[in-house]
């Protein structure tokens, strides 16, 4: 019977009845179990990983590898930009007044100069005090005591506001300094700061470069990772396929494998690279030791640095999985 | 609930595996599809599943034009059908009771509500016991049952079987028929493909006959 039927009127009823029969959990409990079953998939996909602890442990081992190198960098850099800020206190620019200037008109110089925004603070050292302070420094105490006259001109310590310590605005001050007709010499050594800015910077595009890179690697590494997975539980994603599983249902246990990944990565990448600045630590502290400075000791990694590594570990765990996932998937169909 | 309407596939290559076919099964009904090997009977189960689209004409399943589904759409209309494998499609790396209770996992059951539901679908096969058990420990009569309770613990309106006896020796055959002729009972509509004459001649069921892509009879 039922050959060349038409398509209406029974047909409508028969799909309403399928409708009516199709066992179907409620809203709430729908929400609820979206959790649940989130935080399983979360730990199941964790314990997947636990059955094969070694090439676990090896793919995390290369992703922390492939995070450890910038990150350290980073550090690194980060501490010598700190160098250089400690170094702020000591860019200080020195004003040696005329000699015939007076007193007075360098205290108003020095008022003047105090409103400037550039300019932090202005310290005033009078030839008088300059003359003493030589006399007890130098050793030429008594020889400086059978001068008749002071031969020391007033000065005027200049020091700029952190804000505008960029070598830039330092050489912009120093040109206006000098336009101050009072004034008979200008001293300031920024050279050396200027090489270091120069380096720093050219410090940062590196990493930028090699962080960029190596995030790549990371997204390559975890990518082909999730693919070999993919390709091993092939069966089970034709069955899931089979019997109604939608897209993101298949997706989510890997997408959580490319987490847990990332994470594993990211916390050996700490590792590494405290590691590192203790075996570090103890040669650079000698070395600025020889400098007669203890500027340059390099601590653990900061809290914030760590979370931001671990952070962008996880990303790119899930994000490397959720390219894989999206390219391989719709590969797998069942025939 | 399955309506083929001039529906002929052609796979890639030129082999015409349907050819104007006009089939209809009402709700609640229960038919066998015969025919010989390549016969096409694979094909039209592949069809009403959507594992494979029709070239030309329509399908329509519980009142859904099969060409309108979308493959964002097409996992909530599978979970609308169970299906039966020759080769029972399990998961070897998962017990009995995972393996059953993976539709309504993805359907987004309660766990309460899963346990209950997969102990009454295999209590219903007679697999209770075997539960923590893997597939792989079981026989091939028991390992199909398991794939019955799976395709049928979240009761769809329609099972459809692809030659769900093929492996099995005559008697393990029948107690796996007999469970389809009660699950129609309760008014599942039943599809099976399969080259078991003598065991479904004794059953006084529809036969659908197939033929080189074509229908040739359909007996009452």
């Amino acid at each position: 019977m039922a050959m060349n039927h038409d398509t209406s009127s029974s047909e409508n009823s028969a799909g309403n009845q399928v409708q009516l029969r199709q066992l179907q959990p409620s809203f709430s409990s729908r929400f609820k179990e979206f959790f649940i079953r989130h935080l399983q998939v979360f730990f199941y996909s964790l314990g997947l990983l636990s059955r094969s602890p070694f090439s676990t442990l090896m793919t995390a081992a290369a992703l922390g590898i492939a995070l450890a190198l910038p990150a350290g960098l980073y550090v690194i850099l980060d501490h010598a930009k700190q160098l250089s800020g400690d170094f702020d206190s000591i860019n200080q620019i020195s004003l040696f007044m005329k000699k015939e200037v007076s007193e007075k008109t360098v205290k108003t110089i020095q008022k003047t100069l105090e409103k400037y925004p550039e300019i932090a603070q202005v310290k005033h050292i009078s030839r008088e005090d300059a003359l003493k302070e030589f006399q007890e420094n130098s050793g030429f105490g008594d020889a400086l005591k059978a001068l008749k006259k002071n031969p020391l001109p007033h000065l005027l310590v200049v020091y700029p506001s952190l804000i505008h310590s960029e070598p830039e605005q330092i050489n912009a001050l120093l040109a206006k300094l000098k336009q101050i007709k009072q004034v008979d010499i200008v001293q300031l050594d920024i050279q050396w700061l200027q090489r270091l800015y120069a380096i720093i910077h050219i410090g940062q595009r590196g990493i930028l470069i090699i962080g960029g890179l190596l995030a790549l690697a990371v997204l390559l590494i975890i990518g082909n990772t999730i693919r070999l997975a993919i390709e091993n539980r092939r069966k089970e994603i034709v069955v899931i396929k089979l019997i109604g599983g939608t897209d993101s249902f298949i997706r989510r246990p890997f997408l959580y494998t490319g987490f847990w990944y990332g994470l594993f990565g990211s916390l050996i990448a700490v590792l590494l690279v405290n590691i590192s600045l203790i075996i570090m630590n103890d040669p650079l502290t000698h070395l600025s030791s020889l400098y007669g400075s203890n500027l340059f000791s390099l601590g653990l990694m900061g809290i914030q640095t760590s979370s931001t590594l671990l952070l962008s570990g996880c990303l790119l765990g899930l994000l490397g999985a959720r390219l894989a996932v999206g390219k391989h998937l719709k590969e797998i169909e069942p025939k | 609930m399955i309506l083929f309407d001039q529906v002929s596939k052609r796979y890639e290559g030129g082999n015409e595996a349907l050819s104007n076919v006009n089939f209809h099964l009402h709700p609640g009904e229960m038919a066998f599809l015969t025919g010989h090997s390549g016969a096409g009977k694979s094909t039209l189960l592949k069809l009403i599943a959507l594992i494979e689209r029709a070239t030309t004409g329509n399908v329509i399943v519980g009142g859904k034009n099969l060409n309108k589904v979308s493959r964002h759409t097409l996992p909530y209309l599978r979970r609308n059908i169970g299906i039966i494998f020759q080769d029972y499609q399990l998961l070897y790396d998962r017990t009995v009771f995972d393996n059953v209770a993976l539709p309504l996992i993805i359907g987004g059951f309660s766990s309460r509500e899963v346990k209950k539901r997969v102990h009454a679908a295999l209590d219903k096969v007679g697999l209770l016991r075997f539960e923590k058990k893997y597939p792989i420990t079981l026989s091939g009569g028991e390992q199909q049952r398991v794939s019955i309770a799976r395709a049928v613990v979240n009761k769809p309106a329609l099972l459809l079987a692809d030659e769900p006896t093929g492996n099995l020796d005559p008697d393990l055959s029948r107690e796996i028929m007999d469970l389809f002729l009660a699950f129609n009972q309760v008014g599942v509509t039943v599809l099976i493909a399969t080259h078991d004459i003598p065991l479904i001649n004794q059953l006084d069921k529809r036969i659908v006959h197939l033929s080189h892509g074509q229908l040739l009879t359909v007996e009452e």
